[in-house]
């Protein structure tokens, strides 16, 4: 045993697009302990709602995080719509589920890239990148924004999707599906991904449960949590199981994610194929009085909004409880222990976002 | 600007962005933009770099790490700010822990519009960027020192280290 040393990790890392810090303590090469600390991207959006009116306020629900901001923007809006007993459409719930499932490809596919990126393998993160920008498009040419949405509002959503482009958006999945299945094959059979990813950072299931792992952190420790099966927007009415890896370690939540996309597929070609003709949205008046917890699952997890209004145009309270802060204590329980030249990977494997984080 | 002495490589970071702005700028060096192809690299070492890309709004906490980046660069350098936080704090303008834009800190030489910005203005910017690279390595050669816009309020070290 050597003495211990302590190795800062971040804020400017060249793995971490955002700015997370790490202090690893480490015994030669192993880390004992990681203390981390956070702060450097908060904004202090929630206090917003004092000065943005209730109907608006959604767009900066939006701008929580640029990955999962129409997740973001549909669980505002929901909550909203609890409080005020608004009943939306049957087509915007599932324009709703249409979208939300387009955001989950077009993040595990940019997920599955920068871990790639961090194993050092260029061509496949090159690859997913190429491939997410077909989802991109879909998103682009249905609502207008490729990253930021803006689709969403309270009582229902902003834009219709014409049959025609249902009909091109199912044929596009199709093609994707096909070319998905050469990149997935490299995540989950390819000799070196393999032998970088098992047993590195293994989450044990009842660890993962007590620390209050979300989403595919939580999945790939064979705790079957998935929020889409509470069924809101129009789960409900949509046929999928969870996918669950039992094995723990950052192989397992790479799998989890890479066989996500299929389930993704699977739920908007159902929706496609089920979505009822209508309106998309309802008038919304009056201002909301009461408070709500609405949850929902994001490509990281289990996403809270809590709203508290007190009848007038401003919010009184707005609080959102995000997958990656709640999956902050399990990584630095899956740090422990594990090599230094690992961390990269460990840390990217629970799929950090920080710009959720600290909101 | 037909003409480029060398391959410009950049180095970006996330000041409090969204992430909207950010996997826009990775967006651009993937095949769909390449701009890898015209020999621009991201970087992580400030050493290596000659562009610095900033996303998002300067706050208290990381006013420090943009200035350190920025030090550490090698002249000739050039700073563009990418997206409407960077520029002026954008729709967090009012938040208690927003300062504003990126040049309190540090001198900008090119605003990218944007909420998110779209790869292809990101690329435009740094295009204008190089062409402004171009100038001031020139300049240096040349010996005449290029005036530099002042930033607002230079930044301190806090107190509780990095």
């Amino acid at each position: 045993m050597g003495k211990q040393i302590t190795v800062p990790f971040g804020p400017q890392h060249p793995v971490l697009p955002e700015p997370i810090h790490l202090d690893l303590v480490l015994e030669d090469e192993t880390v004992v302990d990681a203390i981390p600390s956070i702060g450097y991207v908060h904004r202090g959006l929630e206090k917003l709602v004092e000065k943005r009116e209730y109907p608006e306020y959604i767009y900066v629900a939006e701008r929580i995080c640029g990955i999962c901001s129409y997740i973001h923007s549909n669980t505002y809006a929901e909550c909203i719509e609890q409080i005020m007993h608004i009943e939306i459409p049957e087509r915007a719930q599932y324009l709703r589920t249409i979208w939300s499932e387009y955001s989950r490809l077009h993040s595990h596919l940019l997920w599955l890239g920068l871990f790639a990126d961090g194993m050092g393998f260029e061509s496949v993160f090159m690859n997913a990148w190429r491939l997410r920008e077909h989802i991109l498009d879909d998103m682009e040419a249905t609502t207008g924004g490729r990253v930021i949405q803006g689709v969403c509002k309270v009582g229902g959503v902003r834009k219709d999707i014409a049959p025609e482009k249902l009909d091109e958006m199912l044929k596009g999945l199709k093609n994707l599906e096909h070319e998905l299945h050469d990149l997935t094959d490299v995540f989950l059979n390819d000799a070196s991904v393999i032998h970088r990813l098992k047993g590195a950072g293994v989450l044990k299931t009842e660890d993962a449960y007590y620390l209050g792992a979300v989403g595919p952190t939580a999945r790939g420790s064979g705790v079957p949590i998935d929020i889409r099966q509470t069924g809101y927007a129009a789960y409900g009415k949509i046929n999928f199981k969870p996918v669950v890896e039992s094995s723990g370690d950052s192989y397992a939540r790479c799998a989890v994610r890479a066989k996500e996309l299929y389930t993704s597929i699977d739920i908007i070609e159902q929706c496609i194929k089920k979505i009822p003709e209508g309106p998309v949205d309802v008038k919304v008046t009056g201002a909301p009085d009461g408070e709500f917890f609405a949850r929902a699952e994001q490509p990281r997890g289990e996403v809270v909004h809590y709203i508290k209004g007190n009848g007038k145009k401003n919010l009184v309270r707005h609080r959102v409880r995000t997958p990656t802060f709640t999956n902050i204590p399990p990584l630095v329980t899956l740090l422990k222990g594990c090599q230094l030249a690992d961390v990269p990977i460990v840390v990217l494997s629970i799929d950090p976002c920080i710009g959720c984080a600290e909101r | 600007m037909a003409y480029l002495q060398k391959s410009p490589w950049l180095i970006h970071y996330d000041a409090s962005s969204c992430n909207g702005c950010d996997i826009e700028i990775l967006a651009c060096l993937t095949p769909m933009y390449d701009v890898e192809r015209f020999g621009i690299i991201n970087t992580g070492n400030p050493k290596h770099a000659d562009i610095f890309v900033v996303t998002g709004s300067v706050n208290e906490r990381n006013k420090y790490v943009i200035k350190n980046i920025y030090d550490q660069m090698p002249d000739p350098k050039v700073v563009v700010a990418v997206g409407v936080c960077a520029t002026s704090g954008g729709v967090f303008r009012e938040c208690y822990n927003v300062s504003g834009g990126v040049d309190m800190i540090i001198p900008v030489d090119v605003y990218v519009p944007g909420c998110a910005a779209r790869p292809e203005s990101i690329i435009d910017g740094i295009v204008k960027a190089l062409g402004i690279l171009e100038e001031k390595r020139t300049a240096a050669v040349m010996g005449v020192t290029r005036e530099q816009p002042a930033p607002a309020a230079p930044a301190e070290k806090p107190a509780g280290g990095a």
